[in-house]
């Protein structure tokens, strides 16, 4: 029996903490789930363990042997391996399943430049006859299903005599069926010796198939115990620590008139959606990952293609059909994908703060270069960007700092909804408070703000009205008093 | 940020560009005494001003971060049909002038189409417009160069000629400057201020920055990469007419080596002052440096058949130091 163990860890990004001395500990033949609300550092523990990132302190063990992983190749030469939740990110979708199953081992083969279809073949398919399925091995992976992917991965896990497998939710893009399906194979790997870590959102699969939960919570270990020692209660109240309000307090608006109201959006991932926003008030949309949350931001402003809905603003119907026309019309998004979405990272602060107001001030189209420089150092006193200088590159910045930017570009435009995606993701304490009362702000402005979130402690201390989506849809709508992360985990998971 | 402290890299990146051409300078000039006299540097000048409307049209490509590969064969195009409007056709200037950009603006619409609209990836699709623009050209003009007095098929001579007012742009003076060179200079500083101090300009950065940011800020960005693709195209096209003008005919295939001069041009620009990113002024830059070493080659009587080496090799350096800093920037 091997037990995988990491002592004191550490890691810092561009100086912020990220994980803080953790211990972990993983036991063949054990699954043993990991735990931890968005940002507690579940994956940068994992991406340590799997050679992505170096830690900065703290050792691995293996049986109490010292190893040293400092690469992806490290990590898989001593039987670790990884099926992550981007399944199609370590695929080939042109080439066969056969062939993508035994993919390192075609990598690796020293002994022969040739291939022989045939011996690969029959060694893909008794490997996936052993987890009881079939699927055509000459069949390309482009036309597999999600699931089968998933398996794909884990029979290539397996070939390569893996002694760990890490889980990375696993079940987010599967479907109950699909999900039984992949527990049933868990448990042959588990008894086949394999130690197994699993990580996932979905609290009761946790208690069905883990044997062991360690939970963490801003980047430190907060405890490892029994499943059967535990509940469901328990596990929720240590993810969330400390209650958000006592942090956080809410700025008191009074709420006006609807001004924005959305009937029946869907589109794409977006299966059905109603929804209000009234003057001065911050309405949390909130859901699990892949809820649909994003996909909803991106219908409203016009990101991606809506197939059906009415959006009114202020009593007047809207079409939008592209980012510019929902501009246009007073509705912004600061989006999530902070670093491919929000702002231009080789460009200074100065052009990405004069972005989205550039045309209001620019007589003939010349740019006024001191009414520019102006606003910029402006919006970065309002903002408390942390900038030696507006022209230096948005790149530099830290996360924080980067999110303020993309914020700030809209904030002298004249809108009057405001929706915001997971803005105060992978962002600092400090940025955080900032960025919850720059939206308090926009509150008190008589904005519209809606807030995207899969953060419900957050969600629950910012917003006055909380809508909770599931699976494309906006199952529940509770008042701020009614609130609480039980509720909202019980619905966002299903629950009717 | 380091500060005042001095690296030789940072001095090679920012003036590097600039340094060759003056050392290429001083040691053409030290070997040939004519090199440094009004008369050879007009001569350069002159001589890369064609390169450069096709390079700053390639800059504008780049800018909103696609290619365009057509932009020889545009050149190529516009040089046969502004001679066939005068030879075969005996038009005046009004027709002479519009044909070629109309039809250099309709390259621009259908590599804009392609790109932007069908979502072809760009160099895939400004290859298969290199080739059939190319094909155009040869067809229209049955693969024969265009001069006065030409035999036409029907066994008669071409009735038109080139025009006096034609030539004169690629030939005349204005107070012993060449007109083309006046060209040059006036294209450079209307689109540099147009880059660097107008909206447009700056839209069309953010638009190449970030497509999907930009999209995301409200920018009509497929707008913005239409109107380049539309001015890479028509700078190309005033390129070919400048070409024909200069040297007197409508000479086919004559755009074909401007395509890999030019885009050299432009990506030599990258380095000049530290830019780290396609601009005009750079790409003037890269243009002239190439002139002289192409100048002071021939003056050295160096064999013509190894002037793509010592090209290759300029762009390859300018090449490494912008992609290194580059580099070193997404690390700090």
């Amino acid at each position: 029996m091997s037990t995988l163990h990491m002592q004191g860890i550490e890691k810092q990004f561009s100086g912020v903490p990220a994980l803080r001395t953790v211990d972990f500990e993983v036991k063949a033949g054990e699954v043993h789930a990991l735990l931890g609300a968005n940002g507690a550092g579940k994956s940068t523990l994992m991406k340590i363990l799997t050679g992505a990132y170096q830690a900065d302190g703290g050792s691995i063990s293996i049986d109490g042997q010292a190893v040293q992983i400092q690469s992806p190749q490290d990590a898989k030469a001593l039987g670790i391996q990884c099926v992550y939740q981007e399944v199609d990110t370590a695929l080939v979708p042109y080439l066969s399943v056969a062939e993508n199953i035994l993919l390192d081992q075609l990598v690796q083969d020293k002994v022969s430049s040739f291939v022989s279809w045939q011996r690969l073949y029959a060694q893909s398919e008794e490997l996936l006859r052993g987890f009881g399925f079939s699927i055509p091995v000459q069949m390309t992976v482009e036309e597999c299903s999600l699931s089968e992917k998933q398996l794909i991965l884990i029979a290539r896990a397996t070939v390569q005599k893996a002694k760990f497998v890490i889980f990375d939710e696993p079940t987010a893009p599967l479907s109950t069926k699909e999900s039984e399906r992949l527990f049933h194979i868990i448990a042959q790997l588990k008894k086949a010796g394999v130690g197994i870590i699993y990580i996932s959102h979905r609290l009761p699969e946790i208690f069905e198939i883990c044997d062991r939960i360690t939970i963490m919570r801003d980047g430190q270990h907060v405890i490892t115990t029994e499943t059967q020692a535990t509940n469901m209660d328990e596990v929720i109240s240590h993810m969330l620590g400390k209650s958000f309000a006592e942090e956080f307090p809410k700025a008191v608006v009074e709420i006006g008139e609807p001004i924005f109201e959305v009937i029946g959006a869907r589109g794409g991932k977006v299966r059905h959606a109603d929804l209000t926003v009234r003057e001065g008030e911050i309405v949390g949309v909130v859901g699990l990952v892949g809820a649909g949350k994003t996909e909803l931001a991106r219908l409203l402003f016009g990101a991606d293609a809506a197939e059906a809905g009415e959006i009114k603003l202020k009593g007047t119907q809207l079409r939008i059909r592209t980012p510019k026309d929902a501009v246009d019309a007073g509705i912004v998004l600061v989006p999530e994908e902070r670093r491919k979405e929000g702002i231009f990272v080789e460009e200074s602060v100065k052009s990405n703060l004069s972005v989205a107001t550039i045309s209001k001030w620019s007589p003939f189209g010349f740019i006024r270069s001191g009414l520019e420089v102006g606003l910029a150092k402006e919006l970065v006193q309002r903002l408390g960007v942390k900038t030696a200088d507006i022209s230096q590159l948005v790149g530099f910045l830290s996360g924080g700092n980067q999110q303020k930017v993309a914020i700030g570009k809209w904030l002298e435009t004249d809108a009057s909804i405001f929706m915001f995606d997971e803005p105060t993701k992978g962002v600092d304490i400090g940025a955080k408070s900032d960025i919850y009362r720059l939206i308090g702000n926009l509150a008190e402005q008589k904005k519209g703000v809606l807030y995207f979130s899969c953060e419900f402690q957050e969600v629950i201390g910012i917003a006055d009205r909380v809508l909770i989506m599931f699976e494309g849809q906006i199952v529940k709508e509770l008042s701020r008093d009614q609130a609480t992360q039980e509720l909202i985990m019980y619905y966002a998971s299903g629950g009717e | 940020m380091e500060g005042k402290k001095f690296s030789l890299f940072d001095f090679v990146y920012k003036y590097g560009t600039v340094a060759v051409i003056v050392i290429v300078m001083l040691v053409f000039s030290l070997t040939n005494p004519y090199f440094f006299t009004y008369d050879n540097i007009t001569d350069i000048l002159r001589s890369i001003s064609i390169v450069t409307f096709v390079a700053i049209g390639v800059t504008f490509s780049l800018i909103v971060g696609g290619f365009d590969l057509s932009v020889g064969s545009t050149v190529s195009l516009t040089t046969v049909v502004a001679a066939s409007m005068m030879v075969w056709h005996e038009q005046g200037p009004l027709v002479t002038l519009l044909a070629p950009i109309v039809l250099s603006l309709l390259v621009g619409l259908i590599n804009a189409l392609l790109v932007v609209k069908i979502r072809i990836p760009d160099l895939l699709a400004t290859l298969a417009m290199l080739y059939i623009v190319n094909g155009i050209h040869m067809t229209y003009s049955k693969g024969y160069s265009i001069y006065a007095n030409m035999p036409m098929e029907d066994g008669s001579v071409a009735p038109g000629k080139f025009q006096e007012w034609f030539l004169w742009l690629g030939q005349g003076e204005i107070a012993s400057v060449p007109v083309p060179v006046i060209l040059t200079f006036l294209l450079v500083v209307v689109t540099h201020i147009y880059l660097t101090y107008t909206r447009q300009g700056r839209m069309l950065y953010m638009t190449g920055g970030n497509l999907e940011a930009a999209r995301l800020s409200g920018i009509p960005v497929d707008r913005y990469r239409t109107l380049a693709y539309v001015l890479s195209a028509l700078f190309a096209g005033l390129g070919g007419m400048l070409l024909a003008a200069r040297i007197g005919t409508g000479q086919v295939s004559s755009g074909g080596s401007m395509l890999m001069d030019a885009v050299a041009a432009a990506f030599v620009g990258f380095s000049v002052f530290g830019a780290g990113k396609p601009n005009v002024f750079g790409t003037f830059v890269g243009a002239i440096l190439i002139g002289v070493l192409l100048n002071g080659m021939t003056m050295l009587n160096l064999p013509y058949y190894a002037y793509d080496i010592v090209k290759g090799v300029v762009l390859a350096l300018a090449l490494a130091v912008t992609y290194y800093q580059l580099r070193r920037k997404r690390k700090a």
